[in-house]
């Protein structure tokens, strides 16, 4: 072995070592400090909206999971013949994988995915979603598949941004 | 004096750092030689193949995400092509640019855990790694903005793709490429050179270029052999005809080979993504296709180049809404049974090196 250029790729690779101790920390601590999540994100599942819904049951025949229930029934006479009441829509969220092909299957437009993201619970039955749960008079839909609400949510902190010149 | 030594049987694995998942070797020893190596595997088995039999066309692409978790994207690609091939459905100029930039973007964030575990296997502890991960984090964030999630996608659809890019994400990948030149001279500045690296990896672990021919092994640790071949050039799908790269071949085909390959495939990366991202047009995103897709009776194959190897897709429809079959074409799993080859004659720490070098995902070889 030859050793008179010996040592000079470990000096090489100490110098990337020695620069990146001045460079700021791409970390962030994260319960005190938050990034932004993306507009388009897939969080708390399922954001329903009442008005719109006609009870087609779509998403549910769609969920490739097979963990949304929804319970219709026709309504009163004289009501919207188009339309079914929704009795029961529960969503399983400890089964769901979060694809949201549910969401771009809905022909009418009435379900979205939640921005929220931490959904930590205490109880497995907590985790089943009632229809009052997801309401979205309550929460807050994500622009995942629906463009148009992408305007109103805050910008995506993107960490390219942290070192631009 | 000589001592005498006997054969020793030795599990590495299930559960050992050194694996990269939930991968068992049985390990004969002779002293700290290795004589002979079992590979055990299975423990990471969901039976993706079988459950993609009673879910709709659609219904798999999550599943598919779930294959070789490390590139989600790559294998919604594959299995997106398979199913446009079945059923005949065309696909958007839009959608490929937009497709061909993910399925590079994907390459390089895969790329980067494989080089950065290899390194971390050789023992530069962490420190290559978490410069690679804090890279990676860069992409991903990306791929966040583009479909809601950071690991599995399910972006890709038969047709094109579920959404639109959002308007901020090109000015967002400009910047991306502008830096990721100097972190690719970064950790080539790193441990390209390093003498105790290329002492521990030049030379060992190697798989002859008829062997892995032999053992239909592919990807980066075929290229590493020297041997050409780059379904991206060899089969072009989607619009790669249309782009410039090389194919970076190694020359022996040891560790060190398998580290310089993927190095140079993520120069080659940046490369496609700076041709595709000025080129890409305006226009629909996909085209409409039913939600339960009835493709006519027949079978097909479609293959990509994912980030490890040839991923291919075979399709079996008896005319209904789930596929009749569905078998993957797992190129973790054909690389991996090289490995065998590869290490015997060589010390108990070649081999983690040499597994490490080969950058399998449990996920894909079991399935």
């Amino acid at each position: 072995m030859k050793f008179s250029n010996y040592g000079l790729g470990i000096i090489k690779g100490m110098g990337v070592t020695l620069k990146n101790l001045f460079r700021a920390s791409p970390t962030t601590q994260y319960p005190e400090q938050r990034l932004t999540v993306s507009k388009r994100i897939r969080g708390t599942e399922l954001v329903w909206s009442v008005e719109k819904c006609t009870g087609c049951a779509t998403c549910a025949r769609t969920c490739p999971q097979g963990v949304i229930r929804i319970v219709t029934h026709p309504g009163e006479a004289g009501g919207d013949p188009n339309r079914y009441v929704v009795e029961t829509l529960e969503v399983d969220s400890g089964y769901c994988i979060h694809c949201g092909l549910c969401v771009e299957a809905c022909p009418y437009n009435a379900l979205f995915l939640g921005y929220k993201f931490e959904r930590a619970k205490y109880r497995r039955q907590e985790l089943v979603q009632s229809k009052e749960d997801m309401s979205i008079s309550q929460e807050t839909p994500s622009a995942y598949y629906h463009p148009e609400l992408a305007g109103k949510l805050p910008k995506q902190t993107l960490l390219i941004d942290r070192e631009k010149k | 004096m000589t001592l005498r030594t006997e054969p020793f049987i030795m599990n590495m694995g299930p559960v050992h750092p050194s694996t990269h998942g939930v991968f068992r070797m049985r390990v004969t020893l002779d002293g700290e030689v290795v004589i002979d190596m079992e590979p055990v595997f299975g423990y990471l088995h969901r039976g993706i193949e079988k459950l993609a039999e009673e879910r709709t066309y659609l219904g798999v692409i999550p599943l598919t995400d779930r294959l070789d978790y490390l590139a989600s994207m790559t294998n919604n690609f594959g299995y997106c092509l398979a199913v446009e091939k079945l059923a005949k459905i065309p696909v958007p100029e839009r959608a490929e640019y937009i497709r061909v930039i993910m399925a590079e973007l994907q390459r390089l964030a895969a790329h980067l855990i494989s080089v950065g575990s290899f390194l971390n296997d050789a023992g530069a502890y962490f420190t290559p790694f978490l410069y690679m991960f804090r890279e990676r984090e860069r992409i991903i964030d990306l791929f966040e903005m583009v479909s809601g999630q950071r690991l599995l996608y399910n972006y890709m659809r038969p047709g094109g793709v579920s959404q639109d890019l959002p308007e901020e994400f090109i000015p967002a990948l400009q910047e991306l490429l502008k830096q990721m030149k100097g972190y690719m001279q970064e950790y080539e500045n790193l441990l390209k050179d390093n003498e105790i690296l290329g002492a521990r990896a030049k030379g060992v672990g190697i798989l002859t270029r008829d062997m892995a021919i032999n053992i239909g092994a592919s990807g980066p640790v075929l290229r590493a052999s020297g041997m050409k071949w780059d379904i991206r050039k060899v089969d072009p799908y989607s619009i790669y005809n249309r782009f410039e790269f090389d194919i970076p071949t190694g020359v022996q085909g040891d560790c060190y080979d398998r580290y310089r390959v993927r190095v140079e495939e993520m120069k080659q990366s940046l490369r496609i993504l700076e041709q595709a991202y000025q080129k890409i047009p305006a226009g629909p995103y996909h085209t409409e296709v039913p939600q339960l897709i009835r493709p006519p009776v027949g079978e097909t194959y479609a293959h990509i180049e994912a980030p490890t190897g040839e991923l291919g897709f075979y399709l079996v429809s008896d005319g209904g809404i789930a596929p009749y079959r569905c078998h993957v074409r797992a190129p973790s799993l054909m690389n991996l049974t090289a490995l065998r080859d590869m290490v015997k004659g060589w010390k108990i720490q070649d081999t983690i090196l040499t597994f490490g070098s080969i950058a399998i995902t449990m996920g894909e070889v079991d399935r």
